[in-house]
């Protein structure tokens, strides 16, 4: 066969290829949106839900769903841009660093469900945190570690190392090399990481499950040591627990979840492309 | 002469009783030089020298030994070329006078550099402060993110010295002593990103001079240069040269003789020869310094 023929087999097989992937991801998000759009309304996003959930809005769980993410990104956040500056910038080629970074690479792999039966022993009922934001927030933290520790070790190693040579050369310490050369411009890159790890924690479910989430609560949480409904756990709830529930308020519900998590991803791209674009070296 | 002295005010509280200067004798001006700088010849007669290295041996991680029992004066108000082949030693001598060596974790060294007296290794020693009296410039020209003036001022800055007037002052004299003042003086705050080459090199200069150093450590400056650009970095570090103490290895051996007021020849991490640079390009006593200089190898 000639060299065009197989370019051109290589070629239509790619694209194909590509297409059948890119289907799945259409089909999901359109057949939410075309199922989901019609629920939609000011009252459907600001009230709570009424008669045994089957009318009403999802405000609890919106609200809850802000909370926790809100929560795990303080919890997670400076842990992991701590820990991966260590990595990137301080450990030394020994054991300690090799442990702490095999610990992070399992960390990644543990199944969320895992995680939740974990922050449940340990935060809900060692810490006697009880069933509370609090909780949920740390074990959604914890869930989240390890992507951002390695998004944000990647951003820092890729910030050019003759930009450390030249500020040390030029009388700075470490540290202010890292704060004023390293971190302005491995940012965007940690943002990114942030941001994507906290869109994929605030659609998980199995780690509220017992460490956070409500079924069902008559008012909105008061404090960071109450329970609260959260989006994830709250459409697994309807769409499962509870009878008769109209098929709209369903994909609503999940219509505004992917919309959420979406918009986080839609952000981290923007910042990255742009951050490109206006990147000079 | 003036420069002298100010140079010797500015080290010589430091250097105290260390007068084992090794005073070279003077030379007559050889027929190679066009211009024989008069200051040149006579310098490290009665001079103190500004680093002295002795002994030095330094071994890379895996034990590739990059420099062995290097002994060498260098001096203030001159240019001191570091010449050889390749991989001889000449950018590894050059980051351990200001300690850029240290981050090559794993090395070892052996033997002392002193600067102004001190050895620069020893644990009290400031090693931020060092960096900012023995200031590099690197081959590549690595503007750091930022504007003409961030990068004058960013050593500065680090330092603790913000006050404006004093930053401007330095900025503007730093950049005229590399002769960049002219290009960029309306575009101080553009990004250092949009210079040429050959003007991102002198504002590298420029940074390393803003630090109002005492050494400047230059590693092969003109290498991805232009030679009109490579001749005006040329003639600034001969206007330089009273006021500082210059380490240039340089790009070519034309180079080392062209800009050498003492010469040191090196060879697979050994000192090989040094002497003034007349007597190094015309008169070498070694062999190999010959061969080397006359083009018979590297």
């Amino acid at each position: 066969m000639t060299r065009q023929g197989t370019q051109r087999i290589a070629t239509a097989v790619i694209t194909i290829v590509a297409t059948i992937a890119t289907i799945p991801i259409l089909a999901v998000i359109l057949f939410i949106v075309w199922q989901g759009l019609p629920a939609l309304s000011p009252r459907f996003l600001f009230t709570s839900p009424s008669d045994g959930m089957t009318e009403g809005g999802i405000l609890p769980a919106l609200l809850g769903t802000v909370y926790l993410t809100l929560g795990t990104a303080i919890a997670s956040i400076p842990l992991a841009i701590g820990a991966a500056i260590y990595l990137a910038e301080y450990a030394g080629q020994n054991r300690v660093t090799a442990a702490v970074r095999l610990a992070i690479a399992n960390l990644a792999g543990i199944p969320s469900i895992v995680y939740g039966l974990f922050g449940m022993a340990m935060f809900v009922l060692f810490f006697n945190l009880g069933t509370s934001i609090l909780a949920g927030s740390l074990t959604l933290g914890l869930m989240t570690l390890p992507v951002v520790i390695s998004t944000a070790e990647e951003a820092i190693l890729a910030v050019p190392a003759e930009f450390r040579t030249v500020s040390l050369s030029l009388g700075a310490s470490k540290w202010q090399t890292i704060r004023h050369q390293v971190l302005p411009h491995a940012l965007p890159g940690i943002l990114t990481g942030v941001i994507l790890g906290l869109s994929r924690a605030a659609g998980e479910t199995a780690p509220i499950l017992f460490t956070a989430a409500a079924f069902y609560l008559p008012a909105l949480p008061d404090s960071i040591s109450d329970p609260t409904m959260a989006l994830p756990y709250h459409l697994y709830v309807i769409s499962t627990q509870v009878p008769g529930m109209p098929l709209a308020v369903q994909y609503g519900t999940a219509f505004v979840l992917l919309l959420l998590v979406l918009s986080l991803t839609l952000v981290a791209s923007v910042i990255r492309s742009r951050v490109r674009a206006r990147r000079e070296w | 002469m003036e420069e002298r002295d100010a140079v010797k005010e500015r080290g010589s509280e430091e250097r105290g009783s260390e007068a084992r200067g090794i005073a070279m004798p003077p030379v007559s001006p050889p027929a190679m030089k066009l211009e024989p700088p008069a200051e040149a010849e006579a310098a490290p007669a009665g001079r103190e020298p500004t680093i002295r290295l002795r002994n030095l041996s330094f071994t890379y991680p895996g034990g590739i030994r990059a420099l062995s029992n290097i002994t060498l004066d260098i001096y203030p108000g001159q240019i001191t070329v570091l010449f050889g082949p390749s991989r001889s030693g000449k950018s590894t001598l050059l980051r351990l006078l200001n300690r850029l060596s240290d981050l090559s974790p794993g090395a070892r060294k052996s033997g002392e550099v002193l600067f102004e007296g001190r050895d620069i290794f020893a644990p009290d020693v400031d090693v931020s402060a060092l960096r900012r009296q023995v200031s590099m410039v690197f081959a590549i020209p690595s503007p750091l993110p930022g504007s003409i003036w961030e990068n004058l001022t960013y050593g500065l800055r680090m330092a603790g010295i913000t006050g404006q007037e004093e930053l401007a002052a330095r900025v503007e004299r730093s950049l005229r002593q590399a002769a960049l003042w002219d290009e960029v003086q309306d575009r101080l705050h553009q990004s250092a990103f949009r210079l040429s080459g050959g003007q991102r090199q002198r504002l590298c200069l420029a940074r390393s001079l803003a630090l109002e150093p005492v050494v400047i450590l230059l590693d092969n400056p003109t290498s991805g240069l232009d030679p009109l650009s490579t001749a005006t970095v040329e003639s600034s570090l001969q206007e330089l040269k009273d006021e500082y103490t210059i380490v240039l290895v340089p790009h070519s051996v034309q180079q080392a003789a062209r800009m050498a007021d003492r010469a040191a020849f090196l060879l697979d991490g050994e000192l090989v020869e040094v002497d003034t640079a007349a007597r190094v390009f015309t008169a070498p006593t070694n062999r190999r310094t010959e061969d080397y200089v006359t083009g018979r190898f590297g």
